[in-house]
């Protein structure tokens, strides 16, 4: 029987659980939103984004979008606000503000 | 029951042997002294086309383990082999192979850990990897190890224990010698070991799957308690798989062996080799009327820790044998399983732990009989023996050596 | 005619004496026996002493130890007698069997004052003459064949001949060399 993510809560009795915690499903990631966690927030300044994409790579939680090849907004329901994007960018096209 | 056939060959030959009747998938590996000779004659029979067994040749034992989990969590009926160092540097791979719940199969030659260095049989290189939650068969000769390499897919594979296995052999005592064997049909060896066909695999089409994630607390408890049923669970299907294997070889199968027990006042309880010895021992000491007996481990983990007492509850005076001294300044891991497990069943008999054998020190029938003749003194109150003494040992202190 | 057999065999590594010791369980399994045959392992390597063993016997063997009382010998190399106790524990009523160039006499003083049977063979000889390469242990299997008599020889060369041929299906010329070693080896032995 396929075990799914959604099974899976801090009631679970050990008989309920899968072998080595395997779950059978993809991309559970998604449904933990870590954006919860943020404290301080990526700010995307259009004007100063040249296109370079560097900061995607670098996102840890693969939270700056790319949509035909060009940089779109953050997905904040994923980005914990760590703030490497910043760091990683050479034109100053992010920069952090306090607060979600 | 099928025709075996009779032949002749040393133990690493009866372990390729049975590898080339069950042809499995992957056989990463290292060649490591005593056990080299498995992957190499497993290399062989894949460049002679008798199987077709991808062997990943690997850079070091981290590495065979790993590709081994790998493997087996791909989907592939997995095995490797190794011994000593070997095994130890497999440390930290060995848990996650267990954790992930991966039926491996891994052939131990046993053989000492340093140091001093040394090549030679002793059982602390699987007895270091007791608790890391594999499964652990042990054999007297090429025989037995054959039989259990055969039986240990079904064992480890099942659906009740999932969970990797050590078939176990001594190094160059069993591994090297040249003895007489029974060989069982090629197809009544794949028949009885069938396919592997596991519910979950990475590599299974129209099912995505996460294997071998970071758990928090909340779950790691659970997921251990998980584990650990396995190894419970493992206790019924290895009797279960012995009693089929029986039916196909006639040769009888069981947590132990017991030879001249049932009856025995004064019992030796060992694991491998020296087992036969002890039994030439006991032939000759019965025909003097003495009443000794051997309990035989074949099965280390799970620990039938209260077959063993129960089998054990008569016995006046009990020699509990180690190839493996514990450095807890207390014995070696069989003595202190196995007394736990006689005080839980209330045995009466008076127990020493004696280590023997270490990096290969030859064990004689007279030295098995000095041991016999120790235990029954020890019974009459009229010896005693130091906390843990060793068998054969030059020592200027009587109460550490027999 | 003994149950078991026990045999100890010196040599240097690569000489083949544990391959000659392999060889005789092999025959002697072939004709029904069961067998035993094991070395004794350490770091050696070519040129160093090796010792390997054989039981035969009539019953399964279970036994797991070396053997301290053999009832046969066999040095492949006597340059040994020099370094290594040969007849150590060596059963009075067996005997010892020596690959040497030299006579009885010149060899009997190295021996300790053993006082069972010393058969000797020059293995050098048997092979030069019948192979062209010094493998002493073609002659040496032979000749413990015959000095233990733990198989007729007829039933020994017999035995051979099929082993052979199976294991040098390719090289029919070597096969013939390694008969003829073996059977001038059952008459050269003294």
């Amino acid at each position: 029987m396929a075990f799914k993510a959604e099974n899976i809560n801090e009631t679970i009795a050990w008989q309920d659980l899968t072998e080595g915690l395997q779950i059978h499903q993809a991309a559970t990631s998604k449904g933990f939103e870590t954006g919860e966690w943020r404290t301080n927030t990526p700010v995307f300044l259009q004007e100063k984004c040249k296109q370079c994409l560097l900061c995607v790579p670098y996102c840890p939680d693969s939270c700056i979008l790319v949509r035909d090849g060009k940089r779109a907004e953050f997905d904040l329901k994923h980005c914990k606000g760590c703030g490497i994007c910043v760091a990683a960018c050479p034109f100053g096209a992010i920069v952090m503000k306090e607060g979600e | 029951m099928v025709q075996s056939k009779k032949e002749r060959m040393s133990g690493n030959e009866a372990v390729a042997h049975a590898i080339k009747q069950i042809n499995p998938d992957v056989m990463p590996a290292f060649p490591i002294t005593p056990s080299t000779e498995i992957p190499q004659f497993v290399s062989n029979m894949i460049a002679n086309g008798e199987i077709d067994t991808e062997f990943i040749p690997v850079e070091s034992e981290h590495s065979s383990m790993s590709a081994a989990i790998g493997a087996e969590a791909a989907g592939a009926r997995t095995l490797t082999a190794t011994s000593s160092c070997g095994l130890a540097f497999m440390w930290e791979v060995l848990y996650v192979a267990a954790s992930n719940r991966l039926p491996i199969m891994m052939e131990v030659v046993n053989r000492a850990l340093s140091g001093p260095i040394n090549i030679n049989a002793e059982h602390s290189d699987s007895m270091g990897a007791r608790d890391s939650g594999w499964l652990q068969i042990y054999a007297e000769n090429n025989q037995e190890v054959y039989d259990n390499t055969i039986q240990a897919y079904r064992i480890a594979e099942h659906a009740d224990v999932k969970l990797p296995i050590m078939i176990c052999q001594d190094g160059f005592i069993t591994s090297h010698a040249v003895e007489n064997i029974e060989l069982l049909p090629t197809n009544a060896v794949k028949d009885f070991v069938g396919t592997y066909e596991p519910e979950h695999y990475l590599l299974k089409e129209d099912e995505t799957m996460a294997i071998g994630p970071y758990a928090i607390s909340p779950y790691c408890m659970e997921a251990k308690r998980a584990q650990a049923q396995g190894m419970i669970n493992a206790k019924k299907v290895i009797l279960q798989v012995a009693e089929e294997f029986e039916k196909l070889s006639g040769r009888k199968y069981g947590f132990y062996e017991g030879y001249e027990l049932d009856d025995a006042d004064f019992v030796l309880v060992a694991i491998g080799s020296v087992c036969g010895t002890i039994k030439d021992a006991i032939d000759e000491l019965r025909s003097k009327g003495k009443k000794v007996g051997l309990l035989k481990v074949r099965v280390f983990r799970p620990f039938p820790g209260e077959e063993f007492a129960k089998a054990l509850k008569t016995a006046k005076a009990i020699a509990i044998m180690d190839r493996c001294e514990g450095y807890n300044a207390n014995g070696g891991p069989l003595g202190a399983e196995l007394t736990t497990a006689l005080y839980k069943e209330k045995a009466q008999a008076e127990v020493v732990n004696i280590i023997y054998g270490l990096s290969g020190r030859d064990v004689k029938t007279e030295d098995i009989c000095r041991v016999y003749e120790k235990l029954e003194k020890l019974s009459q109150g009229t010896d005693e023996f130091g906390p843990y003494p060793y068998l054969g040992l030059r020592s200027n202190e009587s109460a550490d050596r027999i | 005619m003994r149950v078991l057999t026990e045999i100890r065999w010196h040599g240097r590594g690569g000489q083949g004496a544990k391959t000659a010791a392999l060889l005789l369980a092999d025959v002697a399994f072939n004709l029904g026996k069961y067998v035993q045959g094991f070395p004794e392992y350490g770091p050696e390597r070519m040129g160093a002493p090796i010792t390997a063993y054989d039981r035969i016997s009539d019953k399964p063997i279970r036994v797991h130890s070396n053997i301290y009382e053999p009832d046969f010998v066999v040095v492949v190399d006597e340059t040994l007698l020099h370094t290594v106790d040969v007849t150590r524990g060596l059963k009075k009523e067996g005997a010892i069997l020596i690959n040497t160039q030299k006579t009885k006499e010149e060899i009997l003083p190295l021996l300790h004052g053993y006082e069972g049977e010393v058969r000797i063979i020059n293995a050098r000889k048997v092979c030069m003459e019948t192979l062209g390469k010094y493998f002493p242990n073609t002659p040496m299997l032979a000749a413990i064949v015959k000095v233990s008599g733990i198989m007729e020889e007829e039933v020994f060369l017999r035995e051979m001949e099929t082993s052979l041929k199976h294991k040098f299906a390719k090289k029919p010329e070597v096969l013939e060399g390694n008969m003829k070693a073996l059977k001038l080896a059952l008459q050269e032995v003294q």
